[in-house]
């Protein structure tokens, strides 16, 4: 059963590949410039072992680099949210390293960790990290002055603030900070392999792959990394969105607006 | 008030405020007020009324005078003391009873005793209903109603309550206003209350002090000698709209 929301956007979506697949036969595009719906769609099938192998590896080092982002994304929001001498201190070279862009530091790490999944990794981990420290810095400090003096009115200690207050406020903001982090993840490790992905026989993921394809010319072969990559990115991004609906979901106001009165 | 200073819960001795480099907030200020009392500290915005309910519970610093809470300094005062503030400052991510709850931890009551005490203000305010609702789900005199049960669930001698119905629709507002004082008379505390509300002041006290911005001073007390017991109809009775008449006319020329 389709859920009737899901209906229309799914209709457009064939319609989209119908014309996409006529437009091809029409026009008689060649198959390395634009393959059809049909063959790429046939070539995922017969290299789905291919395509699985590489998912698997990007995979691992989106996944990796995200959870790597998530705890010292946090940590670091944590050890933010404790001084503003602190913030005044590193928080502008954490907006900087949201500016450099990680491609022209790439090279840098690969000298560093060599080539490999510890390089992609790193790279996954550094576009990922300061939406989460971001964030969650934000979530830790943006507290109400009266909940502030509540707490101090119960002779709250500093553990009860930040367990009982700061931590709990701050979780829907963490958890937009992951979600951002989530398909940057992916990004990096893609932008990483293209960079230090291992050529070593059978072990490039989908990055590698893709530069792989290119230089073949295999378009069709191109356009199904495309899709799996598109896969990983989705796949990543509704786990934390599910662990999100977990978490706050019954509290906060983003949910749902069930009222009484 | 007669009475000696030692038998008042809340004695405030020439109180100033001031930040550095800006006028005075608050000058020269003295209040006693007698357990069981229902104060109400009416005032412009701007006159310091917040800041003075701040500092008698020791969240803001004072620059000179005394405030004794009960014989002791506000900050050691606090296990007597519930603050009421203007937004319902509920954690959206409790429910209701655990919202309530919160203030039992703070006094570190054994889980075991919680439950119970937590369930009894709920229904002292009326609320045992929505026990397990979230904030989100509550409408404002719902929110407010939860923050007077967490405030009242640790029974204490002081309330200090901070303009606490001013976000309300004047239904819902009378409403509490007349729940407010049935609760006082089954639990006797003594109430400090700030509004900007003459009709609300008169309802609720039996003292007004009307205070003037530029310093913050005291301006003027109006005893309001109606009957304990009031309920909805008195605000229809002549001596209620006298007392309003008096109060407004004495508000009003402290803005001329």
């Amino acid at each position: 059963m389709i859920p009737s929301s899901w209906r229309l956007p799914l209709l457009t979506f064939c319609a989209v590949l119908l014309l996409w697949e006529l437009s091809v036969i029409v026009f008689k595009v060649p198959d390395y410039l634009v393959p059809s719906p049909i063959e790429i769609g046939g070539l995922v099938r017969s290299r789905l072992p291919d395509l699985l192998h590489a998912l698997l590896v990007t995979g691992t080092e989106a996944v990796g680099g995200f959870l790597l982002s998530a705890v010292v994304g946090v940590a670091v929001g944590l050890f933010f949210s404790t001084s503003s001498l602190i913030r005044r201190c590193f928080y502008p070279y954490v907006v900087l390293l949201q500016t450099i862009p990680i491609i022209a530091i790439s090279p840098l790490i690969l000298l560093w960790l060599g080539n490999g999944s510890a390089s992609v990794l790193f790279i996954s981990f550094l576009i990922s990290v300061p939406a989460v420290i971001v964030n969650t810095t934000q979530g830790l400090i943006s507290i109400e002055p009266n909940l502030l003096n509540l707490f101090r009115m119960g002779n709250a200690g500093v553990a009860a603030v930040l367990f009982k207050l700061r931590l709990p406020h701050a979780l829907p903001h963490i958890f937009v900070g992951l979600k951002i982090a989530a398909g940057a993840s992916v990004v990096g490790a893609l932008v990483g392999e293209t960079f230090a992905g291992s050529s070593s026989l059978g072990a490039g993921g989908l990055g590698y792959s893709s530069i792989y394809a290119l230089s073949q010319l295999d378009t069709p072969y191109l356009f199904a990394i495309i899709l799996t990559s598109s896969l990983l990115g989705l796949l990543l991004f509704f786990a934390v969105v599910v662990l999100e609906r977990i978490m706050v979901g019954s509290w906060h106001e983003s949910v749902r607006g069930d009222r009484v009165d | 008030m007669a009475s000696s200073p030692s038998s008042q819960i809340i004695s405030i001795a020439n109180l100033n405020k001031e930040y550095p480099n800006s006028k005075p907030v608050i000058r020269d200020l003295s209040l006693s007020v007698a357990p069981g009392e229902f104060v109400s500290v009416l005032g412009a915005s701007g006159c310091g009324k917040s800041t003075l309910l701040k500092m008698i519970a020791g969240l803001s610093p004072i620059s000179g005078g005394s405030i004794r809470i009960d014989g002791r300094a506000p900050e050691g005062a606090r296990d007597a003391v519930s603050f009421v503030f203007q937004d319902s400052t509920l954690l959206p991510w409790r429910t209701v009873a655990r919202n309530v709850e919160l203030s039992l931890e703070f006094e570190q009551v054994p889980r075991p005793q919680r439950a119970s005490r937590v369930a009894a203000v709920l229904k002292l305010v009326g609320l045992e209903e929505v026990h397990d609702y979230y904030p989100r789900q509550l409408s404002g005199g719902m929110k407010m109603r939860v923050s007077l049960a967490r405030a009242l669930v640790t029974t204490p001698r002081l309330l200090l309550m901070d303009e606490p119905f001013g976000a309300l629709d004047a239904m819902t507002r009378n409403r509490l206003n007349e729940e407010l004082l049935a609760l006082k008379a089954q639990q006797q505390w003594t109430t400090l209350f700030v509004t900007h509300s003459i009709t609300e002041a008169v309802f609720l006290s039996n003292r007004i002090i009307l205070m003037g911005a530029n310093p913050g001073r005291i301006c003027e007390e109006v005893m309001i000698p109606l009957p304990t017991h009031r309920t909805a109809a008195l605000r229809g009775d002549p001596a209620f709209l006298d007392l309003v008449g008096q109060v407004s006319r004495s508000f009003g020329a402290l803005h001329l």
